[in-house]
C-alpha cells in the first residue's frame, strides 16, 4: 500500500530533485515521516523545531485539506496523492 | 546559498511592482512572480521573470504591515503560470513607509528558492525594490541581485 507525494519546486532541490515520492503510509504523518526521514534536509521547511508542521505550510490529501480532516492523523489508502502547498505570507514589521 | 543569485526583469514590469505598491498604500500589495529558473544549466543558471499575477492581500486585520496569499491562490498562481508555460519563481509584495528589507516574520513564512522580491513605498511613493533568497539553513535571506533586461516592454 503506497502513498504518492508530490514535492513542490522550492523543495525539490532536498529531494534529490525528484518531483514526488511514493511510501508505504497509513496515515498523512506517517508519510510525511518517511519522506523527511529520507530526504533530512526537508524537515526544517515543513516543520518546526517542535515537531509541528510550519503554519504557513498546507496539507491535502487528494484536493482535500487535512486541516479539515484529522490533521497529520488523517488515514490514506493505496493511490492516495499528498500535496505541500505553502500560503504566502510577509509583512514589513516585528508586530503581529 | 553560496553564490549570489541574480533576478532578470525587465524594467516594464519592475514598474508594474512599483505601480501596485504605490496603488495599494497604505496596505502592503502582493502578488506572483511567473517565469524561468535554468537551474538544470548549473553555474549558467538564469532566472528571469515574464510575467506577474498581482493577488489580493487577504490579511484584511492588519494589511498595513502584513501581506498572506492562501493556498488556494498559489494554485491558482501555479496553474495561471503553467498556461503560459511558466513557473511561480517567487513572490512580490510592499513594505509601506518601511525599508525594503526582510523582516523575521518574512523568514519565518519563507521557502528557499523562491525570489522574494520587496518594495518600499515612503509616502505613498515607490522606493528601493529589493530581491532575497532565503538560505538553506533558514537563519537568514541572502540578497538577490535585481538585474533590469533592457528591451522593448511588451
Amino acid at each position: 500500500m503506497s502513498v504518492k507525494v508530490i514535492i513542490p519546486t522550492p523543495l525539490r532541490v532536498y529531494a534529490g530533485k525528484r518531483d514526488s515520492a511514493e511510501f508505504p503510509a497509513r496515515t498523512v504523518g506517517e508519510a510525511l515521516g518517511h519522506l523527511t526521514t529520507e530526504y533530512s534536509d526537508l524537515r526544517k521547511h515543513l516543520f518546526t523545531e517542535e515537531g509541528k508542521l510550519r503554519s504557513f505550510v498546507n496539507v491535502y490529501v487528494n484536493d482535500e485539506d487535512i486541516r479539515y480532516l484529522s490533521k497529520e492523523n488523517t488515514p490514506t489508502k493505496d493511490g492516495d496523492t499528498i500535496s505541500i502547498i505553502p500560503s504566502i505570507a510577509g509583512g514589513c514589521c516585528c508586530c503581529r | 546559498m553560496a553564490d549570489e543569485t541574480t533576478l532578470w526583469i525587465s524594467g516594464h514590469l519592475a514598474e508594474k511592482i512599483r505601480a501596485h505598491g504605490a496603488e495599494t498604500y497604505p496596505h502592503e500589495c502582493c502578488g506572483a512572480l511567473l517565469g524561468h529558473d535554468s537551474e538544470a544549466n548549473g553555474q549558467d543558471a538564469v532566472r528571469e521573470v515574464f510575467g506577474l499575477l498581482p493577488l489580493v492581500n487577504r490579511r484584511d486585520d492588519s494589511p498595513r504591515n502584513r501581506f498572506s496569499v492562501t493556498a488556494e491562490d498559489v494554485l491558482e498562481a501555479d496553474k495561471s503560470a503553467q498556461a503560459q508555460g511558466l513557473e511561480v519563481i517567487g513572490w512580490y509584495h510592499s513594505h509601506p513607509d518601511h525599508p525594503a528589507r526582510p523582516s523575521q516574520y518574512d523568514r519565518d513564512h519563507a521557502w528557499p528558492w523562491y525570489s522574494y522580491v520587496i518594495v518600499s513605498v515612503q509616502n505613498g511613493a515607490p522606493q528601493d525594490m529589493t530581491s532575497w533568497r532565503l538560505n538553506d539553513d533558514r537563519e537568514e535571506f541572502s540578497p538577490e541581485g535585481i538585474e533590469i533586461r533592457h528591451r522593448a516592454a511588451v
